[in-house]
């Protein structure tokens, strides 16, 4: 055999190798993202197929009954919805103004590099860590007691990262020229943000809410010392009283009750579930839409 | 016309004080943890509090070490770094080279919607499904242990660590890759030695984030890993972690008691380790972008 043609076999071999071990490579990361991709089709499900046939009107409209292992969740999600609509009250103006500075007003000077690393960090603080902070500052310095008002003012703290960065991103995709035909119209700036720029990043600022917020609807560390009641027998009458929410009413379900259906456990799960993916789901669709309708 | 420019002017300085908040909440933290937290060093040194091996913080006399529990929060975090970096960085990998069409947006939505499921619903998956399992693979006689928790922590870290590294992939430009292949390399090889090197920075940047949170992670890591304050010598044992310990004491203590304070130091020490890390994950994120 001549050197050439074995060097183009010993090339040929080496390149069959390469081939095979890309195939088994590609295997391997298949079967990794299967797994990880199938471990949440199996969480949801779970929950999903335990949790669907304890649902009824009667769970999710009535109060729990004999030391909570019967009756409903009621006050558990009236809490919950009360308390993420006091976050959102909260945190949207002041996420969205902070947004606004960032992009319309601050220069990128040292001050802003500061702002924006703040940002960051705040992003990364654990949960329950602002939830000592919440006890600290609106439960015990402003003497708000442990109460929705506490709660809902330490979700905000913990949602506004998450605004912020969605509204930042809104704003900065509204094209400069929108601002300049604004201004050249005699517009002051505040005019221009308010008429030319705010309108169409409203979109891109109500999905980020809207994440923002189901990721606060699911937290339990930070509202575990500052509105969560193990068991309230009324709804609360107003935002300094204390009321039980969905993800602390499971946390208890789980731990503390001992001889509990699991049924109820999963059927409580479920609603906390469907409210998070509901709210995501919202959101996706909502920025789908407003790709699909945006002129520039 | 006066009118206008005094209400404009009134929202402008809104504007800026908002811009300026997230300064001033970060510092409102440090400050409120460091007010209720530093009064625990009166009584007990520094020294002692990061290295005392004893937590019994009701007993008498009280100890307040938190060393087992740092130890409990880094071998929770290591456990769980070990699983879902490498597998969050072949699903990535998968996802933005391999996949296409439909199988990718599906994949992505799956692993996506993981972020979304509340920490409290993991954690008691883990529990009545996970620990269980841990029991009767390994015969201990707890399922809830450090590996329980290592597990559940992963696929809680998994969808940062995927978005972020897909992210950083995508970044490469189109051509390093088609280079890459013009020299005949498999594409496998081209992800090996040129794909993965190039977006470095940024997959660094997506395992700091990932790892942040885990370490902050509160409820799924109190409910799956038994919550025994001693220094863990396997993975099989059951370990308490620093996070953990303060939901689960904090609604215990009396205000202004040592053990109150205790629980705020440990916060500081939490929002230090955190702050550490994101900082790192900035650094490593924004050298992506030059």
């Amino acid at each position: 055999m001549d050197p050439a043609t074995r060097r183009v076999q010993a090339a040929d071999r080496q390149w069959r190798r390469a081939e095979l071990i890309q195939r088994v490579a590609f295997a391997l990361l298949f079967i990794a993202t299967l797994l990880v991709a199938l471990a949440s089709v199996l969480v949801m499900g779970l929950i999903l197929i335990r949790g669907a046939p304890w649902l009824s009107w009667e769970f999710l409209t009535t109060m729990p009954a004999r030391g909570m292992r019967a009756g409903g969740i009621f006050p558990a999600i009236v809490g919950t919805l009360e308390l993420i609509g006091l976050t959102v009250v909260f945190a949207l103006p002041m996420g969205v103004a902070a947004a606004i500075y960032l992009t319309e007003y601050a220069r990128d000077n040292w001050m802003n590099r500061f702002i924006r690393l703040a940002i960051v960090n705040l992003s990364g603080v654990p949960s329950v860590v602002y939830g000592l902070f919440g006890l600290g500052l609106f439960v015990i310095f402003c003497r708000f007691g442990t109460s929705l008002l506490a709660g809902a003012l330490t979700l905000a703290i913990m949602t506004l990262p998450v605004i912020i960065t969605a509204s930042e991103e809104a704003l900065r995709s509204v094209p400069q020229s929108f601002r300049e035909v604004s201004h050249s119209l005699g517009a002051s700036r505040w005019q221009t943000v308010r008429h030319a720029v705010l309108p169409f990043a409203v979109p891109g600022i109500m999905t980020g809410t809207i994440l923002g917020i189901s990721r606060a609807a699911g937290e339990t560390a930070p509202i575990l010392f500052t509105v969560a009641a193990f068991y309230v027998p009324r709804l609360p009458h107003s935002v300094f009283d204390q009321a039980m929410a969905l993800p602390y009413h499971l946390y208890v379900l789980s731990t503390q009750i001992p001889n509990i259906p699991q049924a109820h456990r999963y059927g409580t799960a479920l609603v906390l579930l469907l409210l998070v993916l509901s709210l995501n789901v919202l959101a996706v669709v909502l920025r789908a839409r407003f790709r699909r309708k945006r002129q520039w | 016309m006066r009118w206008r420019r005094a209400r404009e002017r009134l929202i402008e300085t809104l504007i800026r004080l908002s811009g300026f908040s997230a300064i001033a909440i970060v510092m409102l933290i440090f400050v409120f943890l460091l007010k209720e937290g530093v009064a625990l060093f009166r009584t007990v040194p520094l020294g002692e509090f990061l290295t005392g091996q004893r937590w019994y913080p009701i007993s008498e006399p009280p100890g307040f070490g938190v060393f087992p529990l740092i130890c409990g929060s880094l071998l929770v975090t290591i456990g769980a770094a070990m699983l879902s970096v490498p597998l969050g960085i072949a699903s990535a990998l998968f996802i933005s080279e391999i996949a296409r069409g439909w199988m990718k947006e599906l994949l992505k939505a799956g692993i996506e919607l993981f972020a979304a499921i509340p920490s409290v619903v993991l954690g008691f998956i883990g529990m009545t499904l996970l620990a269980p399992l841990i029991r009767q693979a390994f015969h201990v006689p707890t399922g809830l242990t450090a590996l329980t928790g290592s597990i559940t922590l992963a696929f809680m870290a998994m969808p940062t660590i995927v978005s972020i590294t897909e992210d950083a992939l995508t970044a490469v430009p189109r051509g390093y890759r088609e280079a890459a292949m013009a020299l005949g390399a498999t594409r496998w090889q081209m992800m090996v030695r040129v794909l993965l090197p190039a977006a470095g920075s940024g997959i660094v940047a997506a395992v700091m984030l990932g790892i942040g949170r885990v370490i902050g992670e509160t409820m799924a890591v109190m409910m799956v890993t038994g919550n025994a304050a001693v220094i863990p010598h396997t993975m099989l044992q059951p370990v308490r972690t620093l996070t953990a310990t303060i939901a689960a004491e904090m609604g215990e203590t009396v205000r202004g008691s040592d053990h109150y304070f205790a629980l705020f130091a440990i916060g500081i020490v939490l929002f230090v380790i955190t702050f550490v890390v994101n900082l790192i994950a900035d650094r490593f994120l924004h050298r992506e972008q030059r």
